[in-house]
């Protein structure tokens, strides 16, 4: 091992005891509060007890957060296609632009839980709907990213594509679009976190008294039945799915990337 | 094909352009270039001399008067080839495929003849062992001689250089006017060449025009036999011939 390679996995392995030492005092805080004040099981489980309830319900919780993934993920892929389309739209035409790009801010600041219940009422307490709703809160970033990453060309090779006539496809295709890919990226990275806050606040809405199992709506029961521990349970669960999605996305937008992060400076 | 065929002239008569908020840039301007010359562009800071190469490429178009170039040629045909002070490649794609753009863009050849057309250019300018590398591999010179070879790939009739060595050191600056001359011995196409270093000036060109505030101050003949090699910096022609430039810089 060089030395370079012995100090990155030093590094790695400081951060990852220090971490380690932050979650033992939270639990260890968690134990103490509950002990102390003497706080029923349906207030606060200890850690341990929502371990155990988190045994229990293994095959719920594994169900519910493949379920809850699946839909993220889904939600996260609309949103790129539509998000993308979008993007080359309003890098066209800046009458569009101007026209569209506020109801795309409009999109993003009405609150979901508003808009959930429409959805509901139009397609049903479906998959399709935490979908649709999941794509809507990822949306934004996604179009606010590339619509700008393709209009950040440039101006040197910009001149360089109207010099020899370049039209408006081979622009998009050979300028526009490569130059996007780290803004895309960005993009679906912001959005991959909110894409299981989406899914999961849909299930809130989908859940009661369907076949579809998520996290939200295992939430949703184990609320009714105060079932404390298993709930806690469900938020590490989700907690860890987003972290999951995150981490995946970062890992593959870095894959990715290894060609074009030098875009800034190389050129130069 | 004769030589006044090949490649073009540059007329500018009573050329004027304006920038938004009443900026006049260049202002009642007549330069004309003869085919198959080179003619440096020389002057301070803001005077208009990148603006006048922009609009001989058309990347601008003039307020009064008119650029033309004869015979007419077109960047869309590929008749006008451009190199910024920046290399201004793109990062995404390798040496061979930033050479071979232009032909892309302006359609020519087939995809086979244009590898090849972007080949032996790519050797002309003694990168062909780089084709297959990316810029971020390639040093500041390399990058340079990509963007001549990109600029040159279209064998255009006009190449306008808007301070292409600036950002090198002085080493690699001498070694790419070299490498500019021999190209330009070659094929003998029109160079129009905005420079701030006047050695690089008489060195390169047969003629220096003189800019100020956006007017055209004086067109001076060089006197230095060609073909140019680096010894003639060390003549006493060299010199005199330095000093009329910089003096009419400083406007004596």
């Amino acid at each position: 091992m060089t030395s370079k390679a012995a100090n990155r996995f030093r590094e790695i392995l400081v951060s990852v005891a220090l971490v380690a030492i932050v979650a033992g005092l939270v639990l260890g805080v968690w134990e103490f509060v509950v002990w102390k004040f003497d706080l029923p099981k349906a207030l606060l489980p200890t850690p341990k007890q929502c371990w155990d309830a988190a045994v229990l319900e293994r095959l719920a919780l594994f169900r519910a957060t493949l379920a809850t993934g699946y839909a993220a993920i889904a939600g996260l892929l609309v949103a790129i296609g539509v998000g993308y389309f979008l993007a080359v739209v309003f890098s066209q035409s800046r009458g569009l632009r101007l026209a569209l790009f506020p109801y795309v801010i409009l999109l993003q600041t009405v609150p979901i839980v508003a808009i959930a219940p429409l959805l509901i009422i139009w397609s049903g307490y479906t998959f399709r709907t935490v979908v649709i709703v999941t794509a809507i809160v990822c949306l934004f970033p996604i179009v606010n990213s590339v619509t700008g990453g393709l209009l950040s060309t440039q101006k040197d090779t910009s001149d360089l594509f109207r010099l020899y006539g370049a039209g408006r496809w081979k622009r998009l295709l050979h300028l526009q679009v490569p130059s996007s890919v780290s803004h895309l990226m960005l993009g679906i990275k912001t959005s991959s976190g909110l894409s299981v806050i989406g899914a999961i606040v849909a299930e809130f809405f989908v859940g009661n008294g369907t076949n579809y199992d998520g996290l939200g709506t295992l939430m949703t029961g184990w609320t009714a039945l105060v079932k404390t521990d298993a709930l806690v349970s469900a938020v590490f669960a989700s907690a860890l799915l987003g972290v999951l999605m995150f981490g995946s996305v970062h890992l593959i937008s870095a894959f990715l990337l290894k060609r074009w992060t030098q875009f800034a400076n190389v050129s130069g | 094909m004769s030589q006044s065929e090949r490649v073009s002239a540059i007329h500018c008569k009573s050329v004027a352009i304006d920038f938004p908020g009443d900026i006049r840039a260049v202002d009642q301007l007549d330069l004309s270039v003869k085919a198959g010359e080179i003619v440096s562009l020389i002057g301070p800071s803001g005077c208009g001399k990148t603006t006048l190469l922009r609009l001989m490429a058309g990347l601008e178009a003039p307020t009064e008067g008119e650029v033309a170039l004869e015979p007419p040629v077109v960047g869309s045909e590929g008749g006008i080839a451009f190199v910024f002070q920046q290399p201004s490649l793109l990062p995404w794609r390798n040496t061979l495929e930033n050479v071979v753009l232009p032909l892309e863009l302006i359609g020519r050849g087939s995809k086979q003849s244009r590898r090849q057309d972007a080949l032996k250019m790519l050797s002309a300018v003694g990168l062909e062992h780089a084709a297959e590398r990316f810029p971020s591999d390639l040093s500041g010179g390399m990058k340079m001689r990509v963007s001549i070879a990109r600029a040159l790939v279209t064998d255009p009739h006009v190449l306008l250089l808007d301070e292409p060595f600036a950002a090198l050191d002085d080493m690699l600056r001498n070694q790419l006017g070299q490498l500019l001359l021999e190209l330009w011995e070659k094929r003998r196409f029109t160079v129009v060449m905005v420079t701030h270093n006047i050695a690089e000036s008489v060195l390169l060109s047969q003629r220096i025009a003189v800019m100020r505030e956006g007017r055209l101050v004086t067109v001076l003949d060089n006197p230095l036999p060609q073909p140019r090699n680096e010894q003639l910096r060390t003549t006493v022609s060299f010199g005199e011939f330095y000093g009329n430039v910089s003096d009419a810089l400083r406007g004596d």
